[in-house]
């Protein structure tokens, strides 16, 4: 299987449990598992080729310009990543089934499932660093969506929100580092960067590259100080708190650093920072685990301090240590996610994680009482568990480490950290199950069905396999290792997976631990008042300390700027463009004047003579606001005329119907509005006012007699155009060709954006309608007395008569569109001013009895037309929107052209129609609201009255 | 006549600051409405001044209008439209809900926000 499948058919696949959600929860779950199940195998499949040694890629260019690349690449490390994320991902859904409950929405919850998968597959997959970084981001989003999916419980929706907000944070910082690596090397192709070590390590970007892709890292693998998100995560549905921390969102930090090591390990500065960083987390991590009574947060924070123990690991360098963590990450993910399904089990259970109400399940869960205990006693590090291999080799390496010049540091901290990780396993295993049953329970628990225990059955199973035999896990732990090393280390001779090695300090520093640790529990009361007295401070507190500073700050600076004064906004718009225009003007080129000026004649200086006083006329009068909109069609009149007199006719003839369209729009607003504006700025506002307008208009007026007088310094593309209208676009009408052919994507956006504000215009209205704004329409007196004939008889006769020849029109003009002045944009206005005359003649109600295809439907017929017509050029193997044309002959007519873009047009016709008929009518529904009396029937005298009874 | 044109286009945009910088909604529209036009013709003008040219090929003839700024200004006439009728339902809104049109919000500021958070 491709791997471009592999990574897509997690994404494809999340569409299915939404549509499967009306059938059975099974089925619902079965359809996700059968997505997952054929992602797993599709990988398996790549397996043979990846023993033999080769690396399989698939490369599709995305955006080769800037380096971005659909670049995958399956090497030992990728696929033991995808094998956990998917396989862990089957047993998560299996268990997720049985976890939620009938009031969950199982669709939503596999569907972010599914989206979550898909991301990590694709991080884990990716070739392309940027690509990398797309997935990086789809991880925290779609983790965010799973942390919130109970949107009900106020700590899950802030849990999820810290948890973007804290990855997010680091996965703006890894962009930086990403884009640094980038730029050093020259390529964002990760099989280029993993072989420019030196390169990479000697240039002065490297330290700043270093430190931001460990922002990344350690914020999305919850190393201290930004640990503290992913106990907040634990919101969740376990089953999310299962997958995402213990092989997936936490794990991908860790990949990262993996993926990197060959290329940023190995420096003073890399070893500092990551093994420090990863030995505290390790020891604050399980100190907070053992004191916490929630059974999730303890697992919470024991992931955490695992979480530190892998990143200590690779921080060390040694190739030694890499293996250690490579094991440890399989290791951590079968027991962890055991040990959070039966967290899960026993609240889905018990009703209850607090270890203070629980103890004595033993008896009551004998079977999850059996995987609690294989699981826990792993991660307490106990031999024949595969925990205490890992571990083992940890401590090993500990003793081998010095840091900060004291060589007893380290071991120290790892056998303290080692001790605590012992002593709060135990506690998870004495403390739940142990101990006398109890009769208090909030619900009385017994073992789970089947399905439920499975999952961690299969884990629990694995975890003693390993744990066994550890050499049957060696072939592919060192396989794995050997893709993290890379060209940059090799496996030390001798080395195996082995649960005796003699008496190394490694087993002293394990014995002391697991002693340690079971002495710690049994003065764990003790321990837990000396350590609620030392009142560490908490994380969240500080966190949101920090987000309500920025939000203070935030709100002061909108305050400041966006203080409500629109003519303000306005004045520093103006300014703005002045600046940015008189910055043009001086620096830009100047080309020499052309020829001499055209003469005026008598009928244009009397148009310019009308707009003029109009224009003047708007100013002064505009408070009376049923003049301003006449005076405004004036001037909208002459505008088109000009564009008549100037060899425009489709502008003309746009313009006039848009004129048409706009005043209806605005009458209707009218009707509403109050119809006078009261005078309220003072003399000196005015003449400021006055001023401004003065100076805007005068520096416009230079600008364009300016541009008119001289012409391009640059050569034009419109002879383009003009040349190949009618050889490549099969028509003569020059500029509607521009607009369905040669710049139909263009003109597909704009029909989108048209159709848009429609919709927007529609939702508005009908949120205005059924909010408080309704009521008070409908309460609502109009200002003046309604006229008595509110239908004309002569108007309803005479829009209803012409209504077909106005229809017929609007067909010629956009059938003629191509050739001649026309096409959609201008038989769609005809056609809606047709439209809309009858609902102004004979009213809303009869109009709309009369309506039968909503115009939210025409809207989308029509962009939906115009896209596929773009499609279907795919199909004849051209770019999107490629037009075509041909000649017909069909008896008894001419031979006439038949040319694809015709079928855009129409796509552009349905939607102009649809968004201005739209647009208006929810204007016109409002006035309805607002009167209720209007009868039923259009007239007084209604032709069709008899048939409608 | 390109005199005329220009000076038509400045006082297009004149009138259409003042409208825009009055202190109700409505004017506001009508001054947005007037500056569309200017723009508008502005960006025609763009192309130079032709008259009897339209950019319709025939035979014989070798002189046309520029094609390029009237397509553009075509598709901008009618995304205007929809430009319009957003902010008059939007102002519309404003008015019915608030009781009047002013669009300088200057009264007590209530933020619903802030408002929430004071528990």
């Amino acid at each position: 299987m491709s791997l471009f499948l592999i990574v897509l058919l997690p994404f494809l696949g999340a569409l299915l449990p939404g549509v499967m959600n009306g059938a059975s929860r099974r089925t619902c779950a079965l359809a996700t598992l059968t997505v997952t199940v054929t992602a797993l195998v599709g990988l398996l499949s790549q397996l043979p080729a990846l023993l033999a040694g080769d690396t399989p890629t698939a490369r599709l260019d995305w955006m080769p310009d800037l380096g971005l690349n659909v670049t995958l690449m399956l090497d030992g490390l990728g696929f033991f990543f995808a094998a956990l994320i998917l396989g862990i991902g089957c047993l998560i859904i299996i268990y997720g089934r049985y976890y939620l409950s009938r009031n969950d929405d199982m669709g939503e919850f596999f569907t972010y499932l599914l989206l979550f998968q898909g991301a990590m597959v694709g991080i884990v997959l990716s070739d392309n660093i940027l690509l990398l970084l797309v997935f990086w981001e789809l991880t925290s989003l779609s983790s965010f969506l799973l942390i919130g999916y109970w949107k009900h419980l106020p700590e899950g929706r802030q849990g999820a929100r810290m948890a973007l907000t804290v990855t997010g944070m680091g996965g703006l910082a890894m962009i930086g580092g990403m884009l640094l690596l980038g730029r050093i090397v020259d390529s964002y192709d990760l099989s280029v960067i993993l072989e420019n070590r030196e390169a990479i390590q000697a240039s002065p970007l490297y330290l700043p590259a270093l430190i931001l892709i460990l922002l990344g890292c350690f914020t999305k693998s919850a190393q201290f100080p930004f640990h503290f998100w992913l106990p907040h995560a634990m919101a969740a549905p376990t089953p999310v708190s299962a997958y995402l921390h213990s092989a997936t969102m936490v794990k991908a930090g860790i990949f990262l650093m993996a993926r990197m090591w060959p290329v940023l390990s190995g420096t003073p500065e890399w070893f500092w920072i990551v093994s420090t960083a990863g030995i505290v987390t390790m020891v604050v991590g399980a100190a907070v685990a053992l004191f916490k009574d929630d059974l999730k947060a303890l697992l919470a924070f024991s992931t955490v301090s695992h979480l530190g123990l892998i990143t200590f690991l690779l921080g060390t360098g040694s190739a030694y240590a890499v293996v250690a963590a490579v094991f440890h990450i399989l290791n951590h993910a079968t027991f962890k996610a055991a040990l959070f399904m039966t967290a899960g089990i026993v609240d889905h259970e018990a009703h209850t994680r607090d270890i203070r109400k629980l103890g004595g399940l033993r008896r009551l869960m004998p079977v999850t009482f059996v995987i609690a205990l294989v699981a826990g006693l792993s991660m307490a590090g106990i031999p024949l568990f595969n925990g205490f291999l890992s571990k083992e080799m940890m401590l090993e390496e500990a003793a081998h480490t010095t840091l900060f010049g004291m060589p007893l540091l380290v071991p120290v901290l790892a056998t303290i950290g080692a001790l605590l990780s012992a002593a709060y396993s135990f506690r998870f295993i004495v403390h739940t199950f142990l101990g006398p049953v109890r009769d208090d329970y909030p619900s009385r628990p017994h073992d789970p069905k089947f399905g439920m225990w499975m999952p961690p059955a299969i884990l629990c199973a694995m975890v003693l396999a390993i744990g066994v035999v550890p050499f049957l896990a060696e072939p592919g732990v060192f396989f794995v290792a050997r893709a993290v090393l890379g060209e940059a280390g090799q496996i030390p001779e001798g080395l195996h997976l082995s649960i005796w090695h003699g008496l190394t300090p490694a087993l002293m520093m394990s014995v002391i631990a697991v002693i340690g640790g079971a002495i710690l529990l049994a003065i764990f009361g003790p321990a837990d008042a000396v350590w609620r007295m030392l009142r560490v401070p908490r994380a969240k507190s500080i966190f949101d300390g920090i987000v309500a500073g920025a939000v203070a700050l935030s709100r002061g600076l909108i305050d400041r700027l966006h203080d409500g004064a629109f003519t303000r906004y306005a004045g520093a718009f103006a300014a703005a463009v002045l600046l940015l225009g008189g910055h043009a003007w001086l620096t830009g080129a100047v080309a020499p004047p052309v020829g001499a000026p055209t003469p005026a004649n008598a009928v244009a200086v009397a148009g310019w003579a009308m707009l003029a006083i109009a224009s003047a006329a708007i100013v002064v009068l505009h408070r009376n606001r049923l003049l301003a909109l006449v005076l405004l069609g004036i001037i909208g009149t002459i505008v088109s005329l000009g564009f008549a007199v100037f060899s425009a006719p489709d502008l003309a003839m746009t313009q006039i119907s848009v004129e048409v369209v706009t005043v209806i729009l605005l009458l209707l607003a009218l009707n509403f509005l109050p119809n006078r504006t009261p005078a309220e700025s003072s003399v000196v506002k005015r003449v400021r006012d006055g001023a401004i307008a003065v100076v805007a208009g005068l520096l416009t007026f230079g600008l364009s007699l300016h541009l008119l007088r001289t012409g391009f310094s640059e050569p034009t593309i419109s002879d383009y155009f003009l040349a190949n209208s009618y050889k490549g676009g099969g028509g003569t009408n020059v500029v509607n060709v521009i607009l369905v052919d040669f710049r139909g994507f263009d003109t597909f956006g704009e029909i989108t954006v048209l159709g848009i504000a429609a919709v927007v215009i529609y939702a508005l209205t009908e949120a205005l309608i059924r909010g408080p704004v309704g009521t008070r329409l409908r309460d609502r007196r109009p200002d003046k007395d309604l006229a008595g004939d509110m239908h004309p008889m002569m108007m309803v006769v005479l829009t209803r008569v012409i209504m077909p020849v106005v229809l017929m029109a609007g067909v010629y003009i956009f059938l003629r569109g191509h050739n001649q002045p026309g096409g959609g944009f201008i038989a769609g206005l005809i056609v809606a001013v047709a439209v809309v005359m009858q609902y102004m003649a004979s009213g809303y109600y009869w109009a709309e009895a009369r309506q039968r295809t909503p115009y939210h439907g025409i809207i989308g017929a029509g962009v939906l037309i115009a896209a596929l017509t773009g499609i279907g050029a795919w199909f004849t193997g051209h770019p999107f929107l490629t037009s075509s044309f041909t000649y017909l002959k069909i008896p008894p007519l001419d031979e006439f052209e038949v040319a694809s873009a015709i079928a855009f047009d129409l796509g552009v016709f349905l939607a102009v129609v649809g968004a201005v008929l739209l647009s208006l009518e929810s204007f016109a529904r409002m006035a309805r609201r607002a009167d209720k009396k209007e009868s039923d029937h259009a007239m007084d005298i209604d032709p069709s009255r008899g048939e409608k009874g | 006549m390109e005199l005329l044109i220009a000076s038509a286009i400045g006082i297009m945009t004149a009138a259409g600051f003042y409208l825009v910088l009055r202190l109700r909604t409505f004017p506001v529209i009508v001054g947005t409405a007037l500056l569309t036009y200017a723009v508008n013709v502005f960006l025609f003008a763009s192309g130079g001044l032709r008259t009897g040219a339209p950019p319709i090929l025939r035979d014989g003839v070798e002189a046309y209008a520029d094609p390029l700024p009237q397509a553009l200004v075509l598709t901008a006439i009618v995304i205007s439209f929809g430009m319009t009728a957003v902010v008059v339902v939007i102002s519309l809104g404003a008015y019915l809900g608030a009781g009047e049109d002013r669009v300088n919000d200057d009264g007590p500021r209530i933020d619903p926000v802030r408002a929430g958070r004071a528990r």
